[in-house]
């Protein structure tokens, strides 16, 4: 693997519970990324993928807080920064992109107003060069017509000319990683396939790293070199995409890719994994997944599974998995 | 320095403001489209409010005709100098009429005063007229206090939270436990009775509410993925108060400026009615002519004049402010392209 752009190890992230308690709905995550890599974190809605992300950026809405672990850039650790230097790494070196293009844009801005303010923000660029580069990068992103758009308000966009200015303004700042937060969730079918393929075709002319957050398997096919699932807060298997999609070791991979629609035949029955992910105070003990694994033993309830690595190129945490991996 | 100098001053200005004010709305298709539509939906109205702002500026631009050294000469208008310098009678007269109400002595200007004369026979029109100038200055720089004021704290209080919050919501508890019409009496006996101080103290007691409002907006909009997102960029909170939660508000002090207007204007007649209201006010004017309801025979001629003109700009200017808030209303400006 080449060099490690972004290195999260040990990251928990809490929010006050009942009685003084803590929830940790990010517990001892461990991600990272390589630079120019892509990297997905699947998971079902509320399993702190979400969380993980703004937890990078030390953006988590109060009350939670980040209790432990570290966060490092480059090198360089993001946890316990001021916050003005932090303010300089968000956008500069860390830029996100948001579910809903909707509502990420300022209505009463024109859009190239807030590229050129993204631009201008990180660097002293002179208004006609910022411009200038704001037109590039409306470009870059495939928007038609630029110059008409740059003075256009985003009520006057469509969805997925607004998701493509939102990822103009993350590239703005020129960040050597993205993180993009579901970005296609809000968008209709054929205009997910195409910003999907803009991404892929902006990292590898930028050679930017992304950090793809999504709950689409789809998705992380089209993207993603690297899988890391998340459940109930913990990384609970992770990979190559081959080795991840190609051959789940978790069964919650394996039953997140049995539901999955496009892999069944019509009129046929889908797969389902029973039950939802449990709120963060009804964690169980043991492993989290164990009330709705077909799998699951006494040991499960018991004890947390430990990481089974397999080779280089994959890791589940499953008891199951590892008594079949010690035989 | 004298008024009239401060009026010029005000005036000039105002017409810079309103100037400024086209040319932004002229260069933002925006603005530009809803001012239209309001024009479109309320034509007449526009126009009236129009009409009194021009007759404000008229009365507002004013000089001397004395030579040097000679003061005793009262600063005149540009209204003014529509009447005749000599414009006045001795006592009461009627609408055109050519003698004086009360013992028939032959008028200096017969027939030529249209709603008559007052008690100190001044031409009844120039009155209401000027009174004009005094309801919108009321109107308009107690909004230009009041509004700044609760647009600063209620940002504050709904941007940072926590303890601004508590100090500011103290304050606005504070003054909203007092009596506003209590708490206004007893600021002007302090501060004085000029037209400036009175604004004042309306001002002190009129932000409360719009303040609460603005706290509330920026609440919502504080937790928006546009602000969470510019966070996300590194915008540092003071710009993104600046630039993406001040403008998203601005829709709410154009309504609460149209809505509030005509409240001043009519508060400013009560305080003329409790004695303490501004000179030249039509509150004023309506005041004197309460006395003169209890002549034999009645002497309304006064009293009907400013109330029309009073109730003329208070319907005019709700009629704009009705429009004003369906054009700019958040809920009826949904994401239509």
């Amino acid at each position: 693997m080449s060099e490690v752009l972004l290195h999260v190890e040990g990251l928990v992230t809490s929010f006050p519970g009942a009685g003084g308690t803590r929830l940790p709905v990010v517990d001892r995550v461990d991600v990272a990324v390589a630079r120019g890599e892509a990297v997905a974190l699947v998971g079902e809605s509320g399993c702190g993928k979400s969380m993980t992300a703004l937890s990078i950026l030390g953006l988590v809405p109060k009350p939670g807080r980040i209790d432990a672990g570290s966060v490092r850039m480059a090198g360089r650790e993001l946890r316990g920064l001021p916050v003005t230097a932090l303010r300089r790494v968000r956008g500069a070196e860390i830029a996100m992109i948001f579910q809903e293009p909707a509502t990420s844009l300022n209505p009463v801005q024109t859009v190239g107003a807030q590229v050129v303010e993204a631009i201008t923000l990180h660097e002293s660029v002179a208004r006609g060069a910022a411009r200038r580069r704001a037109l590039g990068l409306f470009e870059q992103v495939g928007i038609p017509d630029p110059g008409a758009r740059f003075v256009a308000y985003p009520h006057q966009l469509s969805g997925g000319l607004k998701q493509r200015v939102m990822i103009a303004i993350a590239l703005a700042a020129r960040p050597p990683l993205l993180i993009a937060d579901e970005p296609t969730t809000a968008l209709d079918v054929t205009i997910q396939a195409q910003i999907l393929e803009l991404l892929r075709r902006l990292a590898r002319e930028t050679g930017t790293a992304i950090l793809l957050i999504t709950h689409d398997l789809g998705v992380v096919n089209e993207v993603a070199d690297r899988v890391a699932v998340m459940y109930a807060g913990r990384i609970v298997e992770e990979g190559t995409r081959a080795a991840v999609l190609g051959a789940p070791r978790h069964p919650y991979t394996q039953g997140l890719l049995r539901s999955m629609p496009a892999r069944v035949l019509p009129g046929e029955r889908l797969a389902e994994i029973p039950g939802v992910v449990p709120a963060p105070d009804r964690w169980p003990s043991g492993c989290r997944f164990a009330d709705r694994c077909a799998l699951v033993m006494d040991l499960c309830r018991a004890r947390e599974p430990a990481r089974t690595v397999f080779g280089s190129n994959a890791a589940a945490c499953c008891h199951a998995v590892a008594a079949e991996a010690a035989q | 320095m004298e008024g009239y100098v401060l009026g010029n001053g005000f005036a000039a200005l105002l017409i810079g403001l309103a100037l400024f004010g086209s040319w932004r709305v002229r260069s933002t298709p925006f603005w530009r489209e809803r001012v239209a539509e309001i024009v479109r939906r309320r034509p007449v109205a526009t126009f009236v409010v129009a009409l009194y702002v021009g007759v404000a500026l008229l009365d507002s631009v004013a000089w001397h005709d004395a030579l040097p050294g000679e003061t005793s000469v009262d600063a005149r208008s540009l209204l003014d100098r529509a009447f005749p310098s000599d414009f006045r009678e001795r006592s009461y007269s009627a609408p055109l009429a050519a003698v004086e109400f009360y013992g028939g002595q032959p008028l200096a200007h017969p027939g030529r005063h249209l709603l008559g004369t007052d008690i100190l026979g001044r031409d009844v029109l120039h009155l209401a007229l000027g009174g004009a100038r005094v309801a919108l200055l009321i109107g308009g720089l107690t909004s230009l206090i009041a509004i700044p004021l609760a647009i600063a704290f209620g940002l504050a209080a709904g941007y940072f939270g926590g303890r601004v919050d508590d100090v500011v919501f103290l304050l606005l508890s504070t003054l909203a436990s007092m009596p506003s019409i209590l708490l206004l009496v007893a600021l002007i006996m302090v501060i004085g009775r000029g037209p400036v101080q009175v604004c004042l103290a309306l001002a002190v007691t009129s932000w409360v509410s719009f303040c609460r409002v603005v706290r509330g907006e920026t609440l919502k909009l504080r937790e928006l993925d546009y602000v969470q997102a510019a966070r996300a960029l590194g915008v540092s909170e003071l710009r993104i108060v600046w630039r993406h939660v001040l403008p998203n508000l601005s829709h709410l002090v154009v309504i609460t400026f149209v809505l509030t207007f005509s409240q001043l204007v009519l508060s400013e007649a009560i305080l003329s009615w409790l004695g303490v209201g501004i000179d030249g006010s039509w509150g004023q004017m309506i005041d004197q002519a309460r006395d003169e309801l209890a002549r034999d025979p009645i002497i309304g001629w006064n009293l009907a004049a400013a109330s029309t003109a009073l109730f003329a700009l208070i319907l005019a200017v709700n009629r704009v402010g009705d429009a004003v808030r369906d054009v700019l209303d958040p809920r009826t400006l949904r994401d239509s392209p």
